[in-house]
């Protein structure tokens, strides 16, 4: 049985601007105690922050490049990775950054306005880094579909206005 | 004069048969712009891409003709794996279950199949607009049982009783309801049964909403005892799978029946559409998290407009299943009808008069949450100004 804690959770996760109102009718709670909720869960620092998705590409504003690096590097003892990837995650053009497993180790995804920008980042902080050994840059040339969101997606109904 | 301006060409039976009063308000409705509408019976969301894809590929390898006239043995394994694993039901693929053109033609077939002219078939009042007519189209007299939301639009045992007479068949049942949401469990099931095997009746069990049920585990009517004999399961992937538009039902019974259902199935429709059938197939095998994900959803849609349709005085009982609501709107002081159709001009609010689905749905709308929330939250904004200006 999920708890009404992890419903509110995903549908925060899906819309983080829903109405409290609606949000505590959905999981049948008093709204309340559901704001209560989404203020424990805040404080907590399991809701980390709350952001739109949005697609750049329809708004004018230049919004730079984004790059997908995949780092080889050697872990520390006692630290493993998380030495190196706290040096790189500290960085503010580095948006995410996740441990893997497979032919490389640290995922990460940077943006630059340009992508000698990205070039110089990667050559003069990433690569310098003692335990990096390796480094492979991926530009993004267009977003399809990003966090679950279809940028060119319709969602226009397609049913009948009345059906039995 | 010719035989057409006579009208003398037209079957006294389908001359006699009403026409859904749906119909025109759907008219109504279709003419106007921005309207947010709570009237459709069918899930928002599109077909599950795996299913898609399935059927797709299908079609690229060159699947394109008929199968055999009972549906893909494959299908019809996986289906009866299915129905035991989710409501433990035993099926033979082989001989006890025909895919059929949606849960409608398996109701069709299953009456052709059984009715005389003349004898009677149990329907409960308010239901799905098809039941009555397709009995009526099959030579049957639809007897229908008036239920109440006093006991939450639930069947009572005796009403049964009452109703049946020497010529009574059959008795259509659907659990989940739609238009109420009423869901039938455990003690009133088996009190159900024991009427109907005392009068020895066929029962046509529809349920294609059976996947979408909240509170209880669900419980097929053929699993109740001694029923499994004597029950027409019917289902389908429109609803709980989001396959409307494909048109993909099923009948499970005993193989005397199915037998004959097939032999009118093979005679009238052939088979059922084959890239429709490999997207079922796909949705049995994968679909699962794709169900539950969707159930999740409809059911948190259904806290909302409950709770919401209740704080604006138009009580509703939670219904255990499908994705309907049917509050009452007697405290307005206004009919279904008027209710609806001045909501739809004040408002542009699409709901469905509950009398449409039978007179005892009278005093009632049927408001389907199969609608984003977004959308929800306006309706219930609009529905409640409309509400406070009565």
């Amino acid at each position: 049985m999920r708890t009404k804690q992890a419903e509110l959770l995903e549908i925060l996760e899906k819309n983080g601007r829903m109405d409290i109102k609606t949000i505590a009718k959905m999981i049948d709670m008093n709204e309340k105690e559901a704001q209560e909720v989404i203020e424990k869960l805040e404080k907590e620092k399991v809701i980390k922050g709350y952001s739109a998705i949005v697609d750049w590409a329809k708004v004018t504003e230049d919004r730079g490049v984004t790059a997908m690096i995949d780092v080889k590097v050697t872990p520390k003892r006692g630290v493993g990775f998380d030495n190196v990837a706290e040096r790189i995650y500290r960085f503010p053009e580095v948006k995410t950054v996740y441990l893997m497993s497979g032919t490389y180790d640290l995922s990460i995804l940077i943006e630059g306005k340009t992508m000698s920008e990205v070039g110089t980042f990667v050559s003069e902080k990433l690569s310098t880094i003692d335990s990096v050994l390796s480094t492979t840059t991926h530009f993004i040339l267009k977003k399809y579909k990003h966090d679950g969101v279809i940028f060119d997606g319709k969602d226009d109904d397609k049913r009948v206005v009345i059906s039995p | 004069m010719s035989r057409l301006e006579r009208k003398t060409y037209l079957s006294e039976k389908v001359e006699q048969l009403e026409p859904s009063g749906i119909r025109r308000f759907f008219d109504l409705a279709s003419s106007m712009e921005n309207v947010i509408s709570l009237g459709v019976g069918e899930p928002d969301f599109v077909t599950p891409w795996s299913f898609i894809e399935a059927s797709y590929h299908s079609l690229e390898q060159g699947y394109t003709a008929y199968t055999a006239n009972a549906g893909m043995i494959e299908l019809r394994h996986s289906i009866s794996q299915y129905l035991e694993e989710s409501y433990n039901v035993t099926y033979d693929p082989e001989n006890e279950i025909i895919v059929t053109v949606g849960a409608s033609q398996a109701i069709d077939l299953a009456l052709r199949a059984i009715v005389n002219p003349g004898e009677e078939v149990i329907v409960v009042d308010p239901s799905f607009v098809s039941y009555a007519p397709a009995v009526s189209l099959n030579g049957g007299v639809p007897i229908k049982i008036q239920t109440t939301a006093e006991f939450d639009f639930k069947l009572q045992p005796e009403q049964i009783e009452q109703a049946i007479t020497p010529r009574t068949k059959a008795i259509i049942l659907c659990s989940p309801n739609n238009p109420t949401g009423t869901v039938l469990e455990g003690e009133e099931l088996n009190q159900i049964a024991s009427v109907i095997e005392k009068h020895d009746l066929i029962v046509l069990s529809d349920e294609i909403y059976a996947e979408l049920t909240y509170e209880e585990e669900y419980t097929s009517f053929a699993s109740v005892e001694k029923m499994e004999e004597r029950t027409i399961l019917i289902s389908g992937f429109s609803k709980a799978f989001a396959m409307t538009g494909w048109r993909l039902g099923f009948a499970a019974g005993p193989p005397g029946i199915m037998e004959a259902m097939l032999k009118i199935h093979q005679y009238t429709m052939m088979c059922a559409p084959t890239m429709a059938q490999f997207a079922a197939l796909e949705a049995l095998k994968n679909g699962k998290k794709n169900v539950n994900d969707m159930k999740k959803s409809y059911e948190q849609r259904r806290n909302y407009v409950v709770n919401a349709l209740n704080e604006m005085g138009l009580t509703c009982s939670l219904p255990g299943g499908a994705f309907y609501v049917f509050p009452s709107i007697k405290r307005t002081g206004l009919s279904s009808g008027a209710f609806a159709e001045q909501l739809l001009q004040q408002e542009r609010v699409a709901v469905v008069p509950g009398d449409v689905f039978g007179e005892s749905g009278e005093g009632h709308i049927r408001c389907s949450y199969a609608t984003s929330i977004k959308q929800l939250e306006e309706a219930m904004l609009r529905i409640n100004r409309f509400v406070e200006s009565i």
